[in-house]
């Protein structure tokens, strides 16, 4: 699916080049949720980036879907979710969401049912009409997940998405996220700081340290693909989320 | 509880505007007092200190104060330096309501004349200053060559250069509306440079490569992002560039000629020491100006209302 090979990324600053990513080699499998955990620095969002085409690597190899990441985009191999939901106040929910695929030239028909399905999708099937000021931070994300899997693309790339919301709101979404990726069987790249969050969610965990920006460690997770909340109190989380620890570490004790 | 609120603003509102009222009348008094102590003095009225000479010198305050007799003369004079609020009140009304609005002597006249030509200027520096705006935000070449002599062409005082455009174009054979809403534009065109390409600008680094995300195409970009994200810098550009517009036609009108135009009634007063009828007409303006500006706030409400930003 997404494959990475001797992957190098340099950016060029005032203050001379900065190494982002150093040598990362990673496969991603279809239907595989891999989340990336490391310290800021560590080149996990701009691994994100590269993987979606908004950097270009200054070595290495890099293919999704075995295509060119630029011809991935526009045969629309994946949709993308950043930080923030960015929906444009002056749309609507459904407008929101109906904004991919008014680029993508669907048809009116068409945007009007992929809208509906995926407001569905994420149980925001009355909130179409609301703008987005009327919606909450976790409703508001949601909005702009929907907004990412309307044109059908195989993966889903999340840059921390619950990162700004509070513990409780988090938890919840990341329960929807799982039976949402069990539903639709999409592979899903996700960037997360939780150490706990990337454990619950991941069947592969990248852990990356920074300076320069590399994976230390590649975890396959034991848990089963159905989870609840509470197996984060089962000892083979804790385990897991235990070696996760001693990865970050490991890549601290360098400096 | 409409009533209630409506009090709330509606008190302070009415005693500001009483207290200028009231400052005006008060600045009348200095301001008028030596004609009316000569006045006075003709008309066999004691005033202190005496004789045109000896009053020369003093300062006007002083003068107010030392003479009570000649106040209410201060608020009624023919050609008075400062005119009272009740004089420019009664001109307004002699040269609106009293007269047809096709005379030459009707303010609704003169408004008009100058109201078209503000329209037109603004129409072509608002049109331009979009048109501008969008090339600056999509060519660095534009960005780097254009902006400096935008904001140039606005160091220049209009006053020096507005003669020269009336003339150049009459040597065309330019005359009436034409040059006046040229230079019109030319003072209303640069706000809207500079609001529009702050909005066009707004959206921020993510925003941009959500777009890239989709492959959207410039033109997607702009007419589905850049576009609506500018519309409240936009409208509030276009207030400051209808009053621009609104200043740059009484300008044009000063050395235009044409016996046209509330630029040309102020002109005309100054010649004939009608202080009254400058008053008149600088009100004429300000109340222009002030209905314009709400009508571009009316549009602006309705539009960010329907967005859904206001």
């Amino acid at each position: 699916m997404i494959t990475a090979s001797g992957l190098d990324l340099t950016f060029e600053t005032n203050d001379g080049p900065v190494q982002a990513l150093r040598d990362v080699n990673l496969e991603i499998e279809k239907g595989d949720f891999v989340s990336f955990i490391g310290p800021s620095g560590c080149g996990k969002t701009t691994f994100l980036r590269t993987i979606a085409a908004l950097e270009t690597p200054t070595g290495g190899e890099i293919t999704v879907n075995g295509m060119h990441p630029e011809e991935a985009r526009k045969a629309r191999a994946y949709g993308y979710v950043f930080q923030a939901a960015g929906l444009y106040p002056w749309r609507t929910i459904a407008g929101n969401i109906r904004l991919p695929l008014e680029i993508m030239g669907f048809s009116k028909a068409e945007q009007t049912r992929r809208v509906a399905e995926v407001l569905e999708l994420v149980d925001l099937e009355t909130f179409g009409r609301k703008f987005p000021w009327q919606l909450s931070g976790g409703m508001q994300q949601r909005a702009s997940i929907a907004r990412s899997l309307s044109f059908d693309a195989d993966i889903l790339l999340m840059d921390e998405p619950f990162g700004a919301l509070d513990e409780i709101v988090r938890d919840h979404l990341n329960e929807e996220l799982l039976k949402l990726w069990a539903r639709t069987g999409k592979t899903i790249g996700f960037v997360t700081h939780s150490i706990p969050e990337a454990v619950y969610l991941s069947t592969k965990i990248v852990v990356m340290s920074p300076r320069p920006g590399r994976i230390t460690d590649v975890i396959e997770s034991p848990l089963p693909r159905e989870r609840p909340l509470d197996i984060r109190d089962s000892p083979e989380f804790l385990e897991i989320a235990h070696r996760v620890r001693e990865g970050l570490r490991a890549g601290h004790a360098y400096d | 509880m409409d009533g209630v609120a409506a009090m709330k603003w509606f008190l302070p509102v009415l005693s500001v505007v009483a207290a200028i009222v009231v400052f005006w009348y008060l600045a009348c008094v200095p301001m008028n007092v030596k004609f009316a102590m000569m006045t006075a003095e003709r008309q066999g009225v004691v005033v202190s200190p005496e004789g045109v000479q000896a009053r020369r010198d003093m300062s006007a305050i002083l003068l107010a104060v030392r003479n009570p007799v000649v106040w209410a003369d201060t608020w009624t004079q023919d050609k008075p330096r400062l005119p009272a609020p009740h004089q420019v009140v009664a001109e307004l009304w002699k040269t609106t309501a009293e007269v047809k609005p096709t005379s030459k002597r009707s303010l609704v006249f003169h408004a008009w004349v100058t109201l078209s030509a503000t329209l037109a200027g603004f129409v072509i520096g608002a049109g331009a200053g979009i048109i501008l705006a969008v090339g600056i935000v999509h060519s660095r070449a534009m960005d780097m060559s254009v902006m400096p002599w935008a904001i140039a062409s606005q160091t220049i005082p209009i006053l020096a250069i507005a003669p020269m455009i009336i003339v150049v174009l009459n040597s065309f054979g330019v005359q009436g509306l034409l040059p006046k809403a040229i230079i019109s534009a030319y003072l209303s065109f640069f706000p809207v440079v500079v609001g529009m390409v702050k909005g066009l600008r707004s959206p921020g680094p993510m925003d941009l490569d959500q777009m890239r995300t989709w492959s959207a195409t410039r033109a997607q970009t702009f007419w589905k992002l850049r576009l609506p994200a500018s519309a409240p810098y936009l409208f509030a550009s276009l207030k400051i560039g209808v009053a621009s517009s609104l200043v740059g036609t009484i300008v044009a009108e000063l050395p235009a000629g044409g016996g046209q135009g509330l630029g040309f009634r102020l002109l005309s007063g100054s010649y004939y020491g009608q202080t009254v009828q400058i008053w008149a007409a600088l009100f004429a303006t300000a109340i222009l100006a002030a209905g314009l500006v709400a009508i571009i706030s009316g549009i602006e409400r309705g539009t960010l209302k329907r967005m859904g930003l206001a």
